[in-house]
């Protein structure tokens, strides 16, 4: 996986309302309501201290011996230009099999989840098979299992399913996040109290309408944030699809024109398209994540 | 039909229950007849809670039989949310659904389980908002109620699948007392309506009140029923009689 924090469920609300890893996070970089706290001289040393900062790491990048080389291969205006917008044009493949992929993930991961929270002992081996599925896909890396399917079904030439290595590649994004947020949702439904179960259960709804209208829909809220968590990770995630797809991704398109030439700007178009959807995702996360935390503290907004 | 002439609403046959170690039914024995008020004291741990909620099988028992309207709930082919559908319960701790507005909450049950119109459920609960002095508070959530107001949305929430049995769970408890009044009033009127009723509570005396017949539980066990005021008057039991002078003592009595 490219990314450590995307599955870290130590962001998910205690059941018991603790000081979770995301109050922590947002209280240090909470900007704006440290900054505020501070007073106007502390803003003042703020800035000044990033700006020696960021000053002295940029003068040592571009006094470096090697700078004049460096900035013309990887920071090459033209080749920017020229390569921009056709990397651009490939990372809406990207942003398609993200949509895609996550569309099922959510759907499927909250089945795992729902059966994995089945009680009573019938249901044993459904549960068994759950958690079987959750530790093999978790533990796989990613980039060998978009390999072994991209790679390995169409090579099978199997009748009636498609042969396209995009296909698989996405199936498999599938299988390996839903095994993730299988997890994150099983928290979700963990946090809901037993009593709202006992409720809805006592107006005589049955066990599928109490998960449909009380259980799901509180457990959902509950766990957000980390379900955005994975979504960001899921996009990033789908430049490796384009290791093996035909279909010519951001990844593909800049390291083709990488290659043609030799400069590495490409790449540098590539990783500002992810940071344009990741960035403001991620900071939509803590927003939520502060949110919840303002809820939980006792804040009567809804 | 009872002897008397009145029909039974609820029957009770050495219900025993056990959770773990604990045994915390030991054999329960009880009816309650149409129309009629019953309530349950006891100290904490008595049994009172899970009583109720054996009732209406959110705890499955261990041993013996509950029969309501005449049906044996343990019998095959009976469908338990069916029957949940005519017993309503009130919880201590409201347990309103707090992602629903208020309006919502009462039409859940009355939409899903009972199949009702979306229309007629919210004719019904505004007549019920109305009835009981929430009108306006239909489109609010939960968590902006009081505690008395939420506890008086849960009873519309019950009410609204129109029970034939309302069972009510130590339901002021929780609240402030200075919200208890309002919710015991609520409780009054459902009386004088005539619902039948299995009410456990610590409001001793709501229960001489309003209780046509109290049954005191301890360990697990009725040790004691009677007319309100033989039992609070002049109990025959001596645990009874210790049991209401703590109260008295706590100046609740």
């Amino acid at each position: 996986m490219s990314s450590g924090n995307a599955y870290d469920l130590s962001e998910l609300p205690a059941p018991g309302g603790g000081p979770d890893q995301g109050d922590r996070r947002s209280r240090l970089f909470g900007g704006k309501s440290a900054l505020r706290k501070e007073g106007a001289k502390g803003v003042a040393i703020a800035v000044l201290s990033t700006v020696v900062v960021l000053g002295a790491i940029v003068w040592i990048v571009v006094h470096s011996k090697n700078w004049p080389a460096v900035k013309q291969a990887f920071f090459n205006g033209q080749e920017f230009k020229d390569t921009f917008p056709r990397i651009a044009r490939a990372f809406v493949h990207n942003i398609e099999w993200c949509l895609i992929a996550e569309a099922f993930i959510l759907a499927f991961a909250l089945l795992l989840a729902i059966l994995r929270n089945l009680p009573g002992p019938v249901f044993f081996p459904l549960r068994l098979m759950v958690i079987v599925y959750t530790d093999v896909f978790r533990g796989i890396p990613l980039i060998l299992l978009v390999y072994l399917l991209g790679f390995g079904i169409p090579s099978l030439q199997l009748p009636g399913l498609p042969n396209s290595a995009a296909f698989w590649g996405i199936v498999a994004l599938i299988l390996c996040y839903s095994a993730y947020v299988a997890e994150v949702y099983r928290a979700g439904l963990d946090s809901v109290h037993p009593s709202q179960t006992a409720a809805a259960r006592a107006l005589g709804l049955s066990r599928w309408k109490t998960l449909r209208f009380v259980v799901v829909p509180q457990a959902v809220r509950n766990v957000l944030p980390p379900l955005l968590n994975d979504f960001i990770g899921l996009q990033k995630d789908t430049a490796i699809v384009g290791f093996v797809a035909l279909t010519v991704d951001a990844m593909k398109q800049a390291q083709i024109d990488q290659s043609g030439d030799f400069n590495f700007t490409p790449l540098l178009c590539a990783t500002l398209l992810f940071l344009l959807i990741t960035i403001p995702l991620t900071r939509l996360v803590d927003v939520l994540i502060s949110r919840q935390r303002a809820r939980r503290l006792g804040g009567t907004a809804v | 039909m009872s002897a008397n002439g009145s029909t039974e609403a609820l029957r009770l046959e050495g219900i025993h229950k056990t959770f773990g170690k604990n045994e915390v039914l030991k054999g329960i024995d009880l009816t309650v007849t149409e129309h009629e008020v019953l309530c349950l004291i006891g100290a904490s741990g008595s049994g009172k809670s899970t009583l109720l909620r054996c009732v209406n099988l959110l705890e499955p028992v261990d041993a013996g039989r509950v029969v309501i309207e005449g049906r044996d709930v343990g019998e095959r082919g009976v469908d338990v949310n069916e029957l949940r559908r005519r017993i309503g319960i009130v919880f201590q701790s409201f347990n309103l659904f707090p992602h629903m507005t208020v309006l919502r909450n009462i039409t859940l049950g009355p939409t899903e389980g009972l199949r009702r119109s979306k229309r007629e459920a919210e004719a019904k609960a505004d007549e019920l908002l109305a009835r009981f002095g929430l009108a306006d508070k239909r489109d609010d959530y939960p968590d902006r109620l009081s505690g008395g107001q939420q506890q008086r949305v849960a009873i519309v929430r019950a009410l609204a699948m129109q029970p034939r049995l309302m069972l009510l769970d130590e339901v002021t408890s929780a609240l402030d007392p200075e919200l208890v009044a309002e919710v015991l009033n609520v409780i009054r009127e459902l009386a004088e309506s005539g619902m039948t009723m299995l009410i456990a509570t610590h409001e001793m005396g709501f229960a001489r009140d309003i209780a046509d017949r109290v049954v005191f539980l301890d360990g697990g066990r009725i040790l004691e029923e009677g007319p309100p005021d033989k039992i609070f008057s002049e109990p025959d039991n001596e645990r009874t009689r210790a049991f209401l002078q703590r109260i008295i003592e706590a100046g609740r009595l």
